[in-house]
């Protein structure tokens, strides 16, 4: 045990020293998250002239009004004027405060006149994002490796925060944001924009924010939302207008030209081993959160899937299972975040791993006969 | 200097406080209508009463144009398809439109179905006024088919200055378990 | 009802002496076995959720994930944050309560002693349940201490059932706790003893008691609105239903702003009666001490919205909310600024309930300050759902509420057993915990700035050297707790041999009975002059 625990107390050394250590709130790459940085050092400079005044008057009084100096005590125990002042000067400090805290306030609630609107949709445990006015929409998964997390593998730089696809936004325009959710309350959080708003399932609210320089920023879910809470990063990249643009019509014709590679991929079968490769591939990215990797779940909260009746007999059940989602349960409608090649190979897998062995195999244009049928 | 109180004095100290207790009970409670009744008149989270609005009889302001945007979406485990006609439309405050939104039960059974609306920002939801929508009732769809259901709507000509754009979105959410009875009844009718 | 009510000269061991064995502690209606009962309960939970505290930061030890999944990580943060504020720390202010009250106002026992015996125990069978519930299917409540629906309601196990019945069980504890306490405040003070000449410990904790009837019985229907939604199909907080998430959130913290000060005021009372005894001089301005404490009592109601600035709310509510909060700050400084008035040119002695009063001074004002920066509804954007909101709270609550409870046991020790406490053991506890605690709590605001959201069990390595130092701090802390531990038990075993008034600048009517106090104390009222 504790050579373990001191083999791990030396791994650390190098790692800690490439964290980029931080200890304050970051300034931020925004008008508003300047302004929230200085009210915050504004405030806490304030805190720290009170508490210097009265822990000094405190101490004083601790080192020189001791008995065992010899101090008799004195024996006022009231005085009006002393008790109206500390009762004033403390409430037009407070004054002093509110009133940069409320300009500040009502400058960030103003989302008036955005140039472009993302939707940003929460689920345990990822995010959606989907530009409004374009056809462009995806998911956004953590990217870590398992092997990571669980220490198998050596933790990247950005451990934890990273994901297979970032927003992109661009610099110098106002972006609006509607932040919703599909399950529980999740809370989209970049600490360098300064916005963190709550994803309230079937109710949309408002942020907005507009990045001066181009970069990589990175937050993370801030409402407890569950099991996996702590695994859905935000990352969000800001390129320059013209590139953003540019990127956007890109992600336009590529969306256009997957639908058609999908109806073509309709027509062709894959065999066992190739549906069960992808499969599993699948399964352990979109599934295994919940189901675990060994398909038996957690018993109570994840149904097994290893044994499981609708895994052995059910196929169109299934199907739809994984297709819709099942309301009232974490189960979510994978039918819009996998391609159908994907679908039917991790339906596959799941009827033909941990010793399901049915047997069969679905294809690509089985899972499309259900969604059209 | 007196004797201790007597004991029926302890009673109805008791008897006060236990009064006090079921009343904040009851005033627990009491917050859920209070809470619509402050979101209602606020705008509070952008909820809004789904009450049928009269048509507009205040004049249109054609200075101004505000755009708004239409975001549809269908909750888990349920097989809808469910678009509006247009992502988005810019109207002068004060005109009336009608917006059509597009509904396919994607099932094999009959299924009833409930919009649920929230309007950013919230304090839009103020000057939104419906005279006709899907959302004021349960939607029953048979099984496989599909239909359009219409939206009226206007702004009220007093909307702030600082609002630009509207956000409406509608989610869809499953009530097959607990549909209301006229909406069974629709489905019963042979669909034509 | 009248079974309850008005037997304070009937019970039937009044002239006889205590029943021995485990009868007598589980028929007896002695304010001063009650008040045992539940301090040593409110001890053991401290130990349960405390060491449900020690897996939390064992596996925040390092990133990655060691030793616990994520769900069962969850239902640590959840459970530990239930048991000690309704096991730990409420049940220890409700236990000095019971001790101290009626020696306090010259009364012979509390008003209504059966009742006593019911609020404490059902108390274990609530947190029976509650820890019970943590080995079924599905494992224990893991939606967070403030089970936001619709985590708590459509996302929950089966469990949430259980922890709605443990949550209404200590509820019901809590109201007949409070109802005992304003009786007794109302009907039972000794001739003379005016509203204004009781002590503050006896003020703070009638305010106290009124907070409770207030605000436990919304807790009451928000957990049994949880239920319903969950179980019968209601949908107060489901917007298919037409119900709406975030009235749970503003239902919850109606409750649970003023639960805060519940946790708080008690503390004031205390170091209000520590500080002047230690400085052998008056306590500087009582009756502003009074007023504060019904005012921040008072605007404990109109704040509770600043737990929920993220939610989205309009301009004017956030405004609103955040002035009000702001507000609070001055009636809470006035209390600190009356204790130093209180030591300036006293004649100050460091025995153990004194140093502990002065850290409680020290450090809640920190968790003030930090207290102030989340009020501001801009920075709070950056500041909620952090590690920042973790330190603070934690400042105002170990720190704060536990270091006064530490206080007070130290302060009361010898009245309660007989015996002096070790006082170089109890300077050694003092020391170690006041090191612990800031090695614990304070870095966490660091992490909380620097971007580290609270409830997770795993975090990105830019927090890994905080985290490790707050860990070590934690295990300190942990293992800090079990010298008090032994000093009281020494101190119940035996000792240096008690005066009737220990501390020299001590006053009340407490120390005008001899140590220990008998059995029963008071049954002929004092005169108060």
């Amino acid at each position: 045990m504790s050579i373990k625990l001191i083999t791990a107390l030396t791994a650390m050394i190098p790692m800690a020293a490439q964290a980029r250590s931080q200890l304050n709130l970051p300034q931020g790459v925004t008008e508003i998250s300047n302004r929230v940085y200085d009210l915050h050092m504004t405030i806490f400079y304030i805190c720290c002239v009170i508490g210097l005044v009265v822990f000094g008057a405190m101490f004083w009084s601790m080192i020189r009004h001791r008995k065992s100096k010899g101090r008799k005590p004195a024996t006022f125990h009231e005085n009006v004027k002393v008790e109206i002042l500390w009762t004033v000067v403390p409430f037009l400090i407070l004054i002093g405060m509110a009133i940069p805290a409320t300009s500040t306030l009502i400058a960030m609630e103003d989302t008036s006149e955005a140039e472009l609107t993302v939707l940003v949709t929460g689920s345990q445990w990822k995010w959606h994002y989907r530009y409004l006015d374009s056809d462009v929409e995806y998911f956004s998964l953590l990217a870590t490796q398992r092997e990571q997390i669980e220490n198998k593998f050596d933790k990247g730089e950005n451990y934890l925060l990273e994901v297979d696809r970032p927003l992109v936004i661009p610099t110098d325009r106002k972006v609006r944001f509607l932040v919703t959710s599909d399950d529980v309350i999740h809370s989209w959080w970049v600490p360098d924009f300064a916005v963190k708003k709550d994803a309230n399932p079937g109710f949309i609210n408002e942020a907005w924010t507009k990045v001066d320089e181009p970069g990589i920023y990175r937050g993370q879910c801030a409402e407890l939302c569950g099991k996996d809470h702590g695994f859905m990063p935000v990352v969000v990249i800001a390129k320059e207008p013209a590139e953003f643009d540019a990127w956007l019509a890109e992600q336009e014709q590529i969306a256009q030209r997957e639908k058609e590679e999908e109806q073509r991929l309709l027509a062709m079968s894959m065999d066992m081993d190739e549906l069960m490769e992808l499969g599993e591939r699948v399964y352990l990215g979109s599934c295994a959160a919940c189901h675990q990797a060994n398909g038996e779940g957690i018993p109570g909260v994840f149904p097994a899937l290893k044994g499981s009746p609708m895994a052995l007999n059910d196929m169109q059940g299934h199907i739809n299972i994984v297709v819709n989602g099942k309301s009232g349960t974490s189960m979510q409608a994978f039918g819009n975040q996998l391609s159908l090649r994907e679908l039917a190979a991790v339906i596959t897998y799941e009827r033909n791993a941990w010793g399901n062995d049915t047997g069969e195999t679905v294809q690509a244009a089985d899972v499309n006969a259900f969604i059209n049928e | 200097m007196s004797e201790r109180p007597t004991q029926p004095d302890n009673t109805r100290i008791v008897r006060r406080l236990l009064l006090t207790v079921v009343g904040m009970f009851a005033f627990g409670f009491a917050l859920v209508p209070l809470y619509n009744v402050f979101c209602d008149i606020t705008g509070f989270n952008g909820r809004f009463t789904d009450g049928q609005a009269a048509a507009n009889t205040k004049t249109v302001d054609t200075s101004r144009t505000i755009n708004v945007q239409f975001i549809t979406r269908v909750n888990k485990g349920m097989p809808w398809g469910f678009e509006p006609e247009v992502q988005s439309v810019r109207v002068h405050p004060g005109e009336t439109k009608v917006i059509n939104f597009f509904a396919k039960n994607l099932t094999g059974k009959n299924m009833v179905a409930q919009a649920i609306p929230s309007v950013a920002p919230g304090e839009a939801s103020l000057y939104l006024n419906k005279v006709e929508c899907f959302c004021f009732n349960q939607q029953p769809l048979a099984a496989g088919s599909d239909t359009a259901m219409p939206m009226q709507f206007y702004l009220d000509p007093e909307i702030p200055e600082h609002i630009h754009t509207v956000t409406l979105s509608y989610t869809m959410y499953d009530m097959t378990e607990n549909a209301q009875p006229d909406a069974l009844a629709a489905l019963a009718q042979p669909v034509n | 009802m009248s079974t309850v009510v008005g037997e304070v000269d009937q019970h039937d061991d009044h002239h006889h002496h205590a029943p021995s064995g485990i009868t007598r502690w589980l028929f007896t209606t002695n304010h001063k076995d009650i008040g045992s009962l539940y301090l040593w309960f409110s001890f053991i939970m401290f130990l349960v959720g405390g060491s449900m505290a020690m897996v939390i930061r064992a596996e925040l030890f390092q990133p990655g994930l060691q030793l616990v999944d994520p769900h069962f990580f969850n239902q640590m943060t959840t459970v530990h944050g239930l048991i000690m504020v309704f096991g730990a720390v409420m049940p220890a202010f409700t236990g000095l309560a019971n001790w101290m009250i009626p020696m306090m106002i010259g009364a012979p026992d509390m008003a209504l002693p059966r009742m006593n015996n019911w609020s404490f125990w059902i108390l274990p069978f609530a947190f029976s349940i509650l820890l019970a519930s943590l080995f079924m299917e599905g494992g224990g409540p893991a939606f967070g201490w403030t089970f936001y629906a619709p985590l708590s309601t459509t996302y929950s196990s089966d469990s949430t059932a259980l922890f709605v019945f443990s949550v209404h069980i200590m509820g019901i504890s809590s109201i007949m706790g409070a109802i005992n306490v304003i009786v007794t405040i109302m009907n039972m003070r000794a001739p003379g003893m005016s509203y204004m000449k009781m002590p503050l410990f006896v003020w703070t904790w009638f305010i106290t008691a009124f907070l409770l009837i207030a605000v436990m019985p919304v807790l009451a229907g928000a957990v049994t609105m949880v239920l319903t939604d969950k179980y019968f199909g209601t949908s107060f907080f489901d917007a298919a239903g037409g119900g709406d998430p975030v009235l749970f959130q503003h239902i919850f913290w109606f409750f649970g702003h003023p639960e805060v000060y519940i946790m708080i005021l008690p503390s004031f009372g205390i170091v209000s009666a520590i500080i002047p005894a230690f400085s052998r001089k008056k306590l500087f301005g009582y009756a502003s001490m009074v007023y504060a404490t019904a005012a921040i009592a008072g605007l404990s109601f109109l704040v509770w919205a600043h737990h929920m600035f993220t939610t989205g709310m309009p301009v004017f509510a956030e405004l609103f909310f955040m002035y009000c909060t702001m507000l609070i700050s001055v009636p809470t400084g006035v209390k600190v600024f009356n204790w130093v008035a209180t030591m300036w040119r006293g004649s100050i002695s460091f025995e153990t309930p004194m140093l502990f009063a002065l850290a409680f001074v020290i450090l809640f004002t920190i968790g003030g300050f930090s207290g102030l920066m989340l009020a501001i509804t801009p920075v709070d954007f950056q500041y909620h759902d952090t590690y920042f909101v973790v330190a603070h709270f934690h400042y105002v609550l170990v720190s704060g509420a536990i270091f006064s409870i530490m206080a007070a046991a130290y302060y009361w020790l010898p009245k309660w057993t007989g015996h002096m406490y070790d006082e170089k053991l109890a300077k050694t506890h003092f020391w170690a915990s006041l090191i612990s605690v800031n090695v614990l709590f304070f870095p966490m605001h660091f992490a909380g700035l620097a971007g580290m959201p609270r409830r997770i069990p795993d975090y990105s390595i830019a927090f890994a050297d905080i985290n490790q130092i707050v860990s070590i701090g934690g295990f300190a802390f942990g293992l800090s707790q079990l010298i008090f531990l032994w000093v009281v038990i020494k101190c119940v075993k035996g000792g240096e041999k008690a005066p009737t008034k220990p501390w020299e600048g001590a006053e009340g009517l407490e120390w005008t009975v001899p140590s220990p106090a008998p059995y029963h104390t008071f049954d002929t009222p004092p005169e108060v002059k």
